[in-house]
Formats: C-alpha cells, sequence, structure tokens
C-alpha cells in the first residue's frame, strides 16, 4: 500500500526519465550535456521557488477570501478579468510559477474562467517580455502578437469554461480547498 | 533578479512575525506543503525541459525554420515551440536573426506564439494543478491558436 502511494507521487518523473532515457543512450554526448543542464536548471529552480512559496502562504493566511473574490469571483464581470489581464501582464517570471499562484487565487474564490485568462495574460502578455519583442522584432510584430494573443487568451477562457462541465470544475477547485 | 524577491519575501515575513507568529507558523507550513507538493511533477518538467534543450540546440532549431518556408515550415516551427521551453531573452534575439537571414514572418510568429502559450514539458505540471483533460483543453486551443497569431503577424507585416 505504502510502496503505490510512493508510485503514484514520483509516476510522473519516473515516465519522464523513461521518455528521455532512450535518447541519453542513442546520443550519450547529448545526454551528458542534458545531466548538466538538469543539474543547473534544479538550482535555478530552487533558488526561485522558496521565496515564492513563502510569499504565497504569507498571502494565503493574511488576505481573507472576502477580500478577493468580489473582485475576481464568478460576479466580478468585466472587471475581474480585466484585473486577471493586469495581474498576468504584470508578472514576472516563468509560466511554471503562474500555477501555483493560480492556486491560492482559486482558494481565495476567483472564478476558473479568471484563472485562465490569468494564466493565459502570464504566458504571453508579460510587460518586460514585450517590450523585448518589440526591440528585437520590431513594433508591428510585436504588438500585433501581443493583440491578436489577447483576443485569443480571453476566447479560450471563454470556451474552457463552456467546455470543462461542472463536475470537473468543481473536482479542480475542490482539490485546493483542502483545508 | 531573484534577490529582490528574498529582500520583499524577508520584508514580509518580518511584518508577519511581528504581527502574529501563530499566523507566520501557519504560513510556512503552507509554504513548505505545496513545496512538497510540487517538488515531482517539478522534477519531471526539469527532466524534459534539460532534454529538449540539449537534443534541440539553437542552432538545429535555425536550420529546420531558416531555410523552410510554407506550411510545413509553420508546422515544424509550432512543433519546436511547444515541445522547447526557451526563454525569452534567448529566443527573440535568435528570431531576430533568424528573419535577417530570411525566416517566414508567419513561421517566426509561430514560434514565439507555441514557445510562450504551449508547453509539452510543463503539462505534467500543470496537470498536477489542472488535472489531464483542462490542460490538454487549453494547450492544444493554444497550439492552433498560434496559427491564427501567424496569419495575423504576417498580414499585418506584409502591410
Amino acid at each position: 500500500m505504502k510502496r503505490r502511494q510512493i508510485l503514484k507521487r514520483w509516476r510522473l518523473p519516473l515516465v519522464s526519465l523513461l521518455i528521455v532515457l532512450p535518447f541519453a543512450f542513442w546520443k550519450p554526448e547529448f545526454g551528458k550535456k542534458a545531466l548538466f543542464l538538469l543539474g543547473e536548471n534544479i538550482l535555478v529552480v530552487l533558488g526561485i521557488l522558496p521565496p515564492v512559496f513563502i510569499l504565497l502562504g504569507l498571502f494565503d493566511v493574511w488576505i481573507p477570501r472576502e477580500r478577493v473574490a468580489p473582485h475576481m469571483g464568478e460576479d466580478s464581470g468585466v472587471k475581474g478579468t480585466v484585473l486577471s489581464v493586469v495581474l498576468g501582464a504584470c508578472s514576472a517570471g516563468p509560466l511554471y510559477i503562474a500555477f501555483p499562484v493560480a492556486e491560492v487565487m482559486i482558494r481565495k474564490g476567483t472564478s476558473l474562467r479568471n484563472i485562465f485568462v490569468f494564466i493565459g495574460a502570464w504566458s504571453t502578455m508579460r510587460i518586460p517580455m514585450i517590450l523585448f519583442e518589440i526591440q528585437n522584432l520590431g513594433a508591428v510584430f510585436g504588438l500585433t502578437r501581443y493583440f491578436v494573443s489577447l483576443v485569443g487568451i480571453l476566447l479560450m477562457a471563454l470556451l474552457m469554461d463552456r467546455v470543462l462541465n461542472t463536475a470537473e470544475k468543481t473536482e479542480i477547485i475542490a482539490r485546493f480547498q483542502e483545508e | 533578479m531573484t534577490w529582490i524577491l528574498y529582500f520583499l519575501t524577508g520584508g514580509f515575513l518580518v511584518l508577519s512575525v511581528l504581527f502574529s507568529r501563530e499566523n507566520t507558523k501557519k504560513a510556512l507550513a503552507k509554504a513548505w506543503k505545496s513545496f512538497i507538493n510540487i517538488v515531482p511533477a517539478f522534477l519531471a518538467v526539469l527532466l524534459l525541459v534539460s532534454f529538449s534543450v540539449a537534443f534541440l540546440p539553437e542552432r538545429v532549431i535555425a536550420s529546420f525554420i531558416g531555410e523552410e518556408s510554407g506550411v510545413l515550415g509553420q508546422i515544424l516551427a509550432s512543433v519546436l515551440g511547444s515541445l522547447t521551453l526557451i526563454p525569452g531573452f534567448i529566443a527573440f534575439p535568435m528570431a531576430k536573426i533568424l528573419v535577417e537571414n530570411g525566416a517566414g514572418i508567419a513561421q517566426m510568429a509561430v514560434f514565439v506564439s507555441t514557445l510562450m502559450m504551449v508547453g509539452v514539458a510543463t503539462a505534467p505540471l500543470e496537470a498536477s494543478f489542472f488535472g489531464w483533460r483542462a490542460t490538454i483543453l487549453r494547450n492544444g486551443m493554444a497550439y492552433f491558436y498560434s496559427f491564427v497569431v501567424g496569419y495575423a503577424v504576417w498580414l499585418t507585416v506584409a502591410l
């Protein structure tokens, strides 16, 4: 029983390992480079995660649900959507940090639709990134991509909200509500 | 950049302790619990990312979408953009050089768009938060929408 739990918990890295191992044997040279990169990446992530999680923990404890839900919850309307876009666009850091942030936002009553808007904005609308993009690829390229992406993010969040049925949604939300 | 984060966190922690030791303890316990919960998924992501970067160096990507054009080039660009996870500060200068060397604008836009919105390597992590169905749905929609982005950028740049 215990062993099965451990296996379940570690199944993702195990599966990933099975995927990458053949490549490592196929081209050991690249495999070595990958291992080096892995070590480097683990160090980078270990450097970022502790403060992020501590901040999230503090947010979780100190900011009551009533302070967030009216602004970003089911009935927050356009204001909630705009706020989600702005929060995502003003963020910094890679997308994988957005997921734990989203978790705390869900726990504080943010609607799933706004969560998907937030994650979309985080992925493609970060302000420092678009400035850098314009610098390199030009304003026409950058701004077109930016605003077409914004339309896409809003559409996709709407669609996600429609396609996922109520059971799935409550399951996602329930997952974060344990305590 | 990271030290600002630490500085900020330290500041808030001190404030929190001043207000309530009890709540601070609770916050730290929560932080530790989320951290431990996320470790396996993170390890999976880092494994996939490290290997995809090692086996698909920029040089290889350049050779794939630098020369080819047309729909095939776009599809290739989208697959590479989805599989790899290159930070913006490397991807944009690289895209600039590729465009200067005659790579198609549409391909480049598709590449940049999938790079940002679609993450095969981060999918396990995403799924550990939102479940596989929502993850596949989001990434799938973002994948196809990237071609819309490519077309739109191609149109406006041609103007």
